[in-house]
């Protein structure tokens, strides 16, 4: 078997530009959000980068609030029901 | 020109014939009756809105074709979904999958086009039989044990709705399925059966188990009608009661948390179904034109991207055997049409700016800003960049990159890539040019999705959320996939009513050894007893009842005759002969009887 066709990730250095390239993303949407104005419909939406503190801490909850509550009361051995 | 024929009709119909043809025949024959089908409704919608097709029933009135818009948008979408997943199916589909395919799609149809309770309840039957065979077609233990459940707990749906249908007729003597309002036991119970078909909380188990386990299109049909016919239903019955509204806020949000730790990706895509379904749950239950509207466009939506979620898992489900994040990874390798396929579902489930879900989604959300629910408004919020989280992010990541699993499996075949991508053209096509759905909508629609705030706000929640997935990632604290299966409410039905059963039959096993043996048993000795010799047993009875009655010096007496006669017993001392005489006669005579029997058959015979 010859050698394997070299694939985009298989670089790390591409792992570390997306990761890299999202911070750049992220940073850039925080100062749109200084300019763009809001129109929500509540008045925590004009707060400052509202969306941007919840997508990160909801998710943040979200993943720990699974692991560490759920799957400890739900989590059973893969034939449990065999 | 117009048409008057019932667009379940041609599926039905067209079922039959499905066995005459053969390979690409019948792949052709399935996409030609699903464009037909499609052509059919186009000219339905010709006709004024209203009942083009009714006949007498009874006292009643059957009204076999109910048109107007908001059924109408359904019918389409099916249509497009059946075409979509018969192409996707094409090659490896059986007859069997091919004829529960158009019954259940017609079902669903019949559903949503029916203009009276008696016919709906049919159609909804039809649904949930022809449902069972996609699951058992999959040929597996799993997959049988979870098509029974499913159909159990169908056909209790079933009869919730029977028996409200029943009540309704009784309380307002006519069958036109019309608006409800929630108060009478009958508009309870239809609102609970179709909460059922819906998978609201608690009553949602039937669809994580079944789903996963269905054949790889069979699990594509699923999807997208038995839900969407439920949020249907409610759309048309109940549009506006307000328990939808924090019903439907459950659903978006607490099957996220499962899809987070679960393992199956199949089934992590069927939480993320429940999910979405709330979304339009919550819709319907606000009920304004903006609600409705948005509820019906997400519903067109969700079958567009769910499906070719499901069609993107199912390739590689059949390309590798393996459908279990701990099994897969990096095959964006050698599948890269279906990991790009799949990231248009991801970005549309996830409502990215230009993808579908961005459109229709929003409506709803603005809707609940609109009526000033800000607790739902929050839950809706949090559902958002949850359902970015676990099905936007982890199925993609998990199934296409991640650790490399070393699997190089082929891509998915051409008719797969074909069905993906006419699904994902359309995701993208909603997407970028929402008016024409907005057009087909119920109501009018005065709604921008794309204004500056709008594309910001929620740029912002989903790359935030995405920042959330690196870090977490990262830092090592993201929970690792695990080979485990996660209890759900069905562990009610599977384990603890088995425990229970187990113990009502243990129960009864107790019950049963104390009847034989203090009740049955002695009876049946002591009946041996008597029958030994009937009367002398009587006679020992009654001297045992004299004894504990007579007077001491006769005591003495009375006790050593009735020890002689149990030591005798049967043979009773004071008459030996009459019994045995009475025996003889009885012996001869059956003897005699039994020489003239067989003399008299003999002849006769």
């Amino acid at each position: 078997m010859g050698e394997e066709k070299q694939h985009l990730f298989d670089r790390p250095e591409n792992v570390t530009r997306l990761i890299r390239g999202l911070y750049v993303a992220c940073g850039l949407l925080l100062i749109a959000g200084l300019v763009v104005p809001a129109h929500g419909h509540f008045p925590w939406e004009h707060a400052p980068e509202f969306f941007a503190a919840y997508g990160l801490v909801s998710c943040i909850v979200l993943v720990l609030a699974a692991k560490h509550i759920l799957r400890r009361i739900v989590r059973r051995d893969e034939h449990y029901y065999d | 020109m117009t048409s008057q024929i019932p667009p379940a009709w041609i599926l039905i119909a067209g079922a039959f014939l499905v066995p005459v043809f053969k390979g690409r025949s019948r792949t052709t024959y399935l996409l030609v009756l699903s464009a037909l089908g499609l052509l059919n409704l186009i000219l339905l919608a010709q006709a004024p809105a209203g009942s083009l097709l009714h006949v007498p029933f009874l006292d009643y009135r059957l009204e076999l074709l109910d048109v107007d818009r908001l059924s109408l948008v359904f019918g389409y979408i099916f249509h497009v979904a059946l075409f979509v997943t018969f192409l996707y199916g094409a090659r490896d589909d059986s007859v069997l999958e091919n004829v529960a395919a158009l019954v259940y799609v017609g079902g669903a149809l019949g559903v949503v086009f029916a203009g009276d309770w008696v016919s709906l309840f049919c159609y909804w039957e039809l649904m949930a039989l022809s449902s069972t065979l996609l699951i058992w077609a999959r040929h597996t233990d799993r997959a049988f044990g979870a098509g029974l459940r499913y159909f159990v707990v169908h056909a209790v749906s079933g009869l919730l709705l029977l028996f409200g249908i029943l009540l309704l007729i009784h309380e307002r003597g006519s069958l036109e399925v019309t608006r409800l309002d929630l108060g009478s036991a009958g508009t309870y119970l239809i609102f609970l059966g179709a909460g059922i078909n819906c998978a609201w909380p608690g009553l949602h188990a039937w669809l994580t188990d079944a789903y996963p386990e269905a054949t790889i299109s069979g699990t594509v049909f699923l999807s997208a009608f038995t839900t969407k016919t439920a949020v249907y239903l409610l759309a048309r019955v109940f549009p506006g009661a307000e328990p939808l509204i924090w019903i439907g806020a459950a659903m978006a949000a607490f099957p996220i948390f499962y899809a987070v730790i679960e393992n199956d990706l199949r089934r992590v895509l069927a939480y993320s179904l429940i999910n979405q379904v709330g979304f339009m749950v919550v819709g319907v239950g606000i009920g304004t034109e903006l609600a409705i509207n948005g509820a019906v466009a997400h519903a067109v939506a969700d079958i567009l991207f769910k499906g070719l979620l499901f069609m993107a898992m199912g390739a590689v489900l059949r390309q590798t055997g393996k459908i279990n994040a701990t099994d897969l990874g990096g095959l964006y390798k050698t599948m890269p049409w279906t990991a790009a396929f799949c990231m248009v579902g991801a970005a549309s489930i996830s409502a990215f700016p230009l993808f579908s879900a961005f459109a229709t989604k929003s409506m709803i959300m603005s809707a609940a800003g609109e009526k000033g629910l800000q607790a739902v408004w929050f839950v809706l919020l949090f559902a958002s960049a949850g359902v970015f989280h676990h099905a936007g992010i982890k199925i993609p990541f998990f199934a296409f990159f991640s650790h490399d699993s070393g699997l190089r499996p082929k891509e998915a075949p051409r008719n797969m890539l074909w069905a993906m991508g006419i699904a994902a053209g359309l995701c993208i096509f909603i997407g970028v040019a929402p008016g024409a759905l907005y057009a087909l909508l119920p109501y009018p629609v005065d709604y921008h999705p794309y204004t500056g705030f709008h594309v910001l706000s929620q740029l912002q929640l989903l790359f935030f959320s995405a920042l959330a997935f690196t870090l977490l990632m990262l830092a090592g604290v993201y929970p690792p996939e695990q080979r485990a299966i996660n209890l759900d409410v069905d562990w009610l039905y599977r384990r603890a009513g088995l425990v229970v059963s187990r113990s009502i039959l243990a129960g009864a096993g107790a019950v049963g050894v104390w009847w034989q043996e203090r009740v049955s048993g002695p009876a049946i000795r002591g009946l041996v007893h008597f029958s030994r010799n009937p009367l002398a047993a009587v006679r020992m009875a009654a001297l045992a009842f004299q004894i504990q009655w007579c007077s001491e010096g006769r005591k003495e007496v009375l006790q050593s005759r009735l020890r002689r006669r149990k030591r005798l017993f049967p043979e009773d001392p004071s008459r030996p002969w009459p019994l045995g005489m009475a025996v003889t006669a009885i012996v001869t005579f059956l003897l005699v009887y039994l020489v003239v029997y067989y003399i008299r058959n003999t002849r006769t015979g």
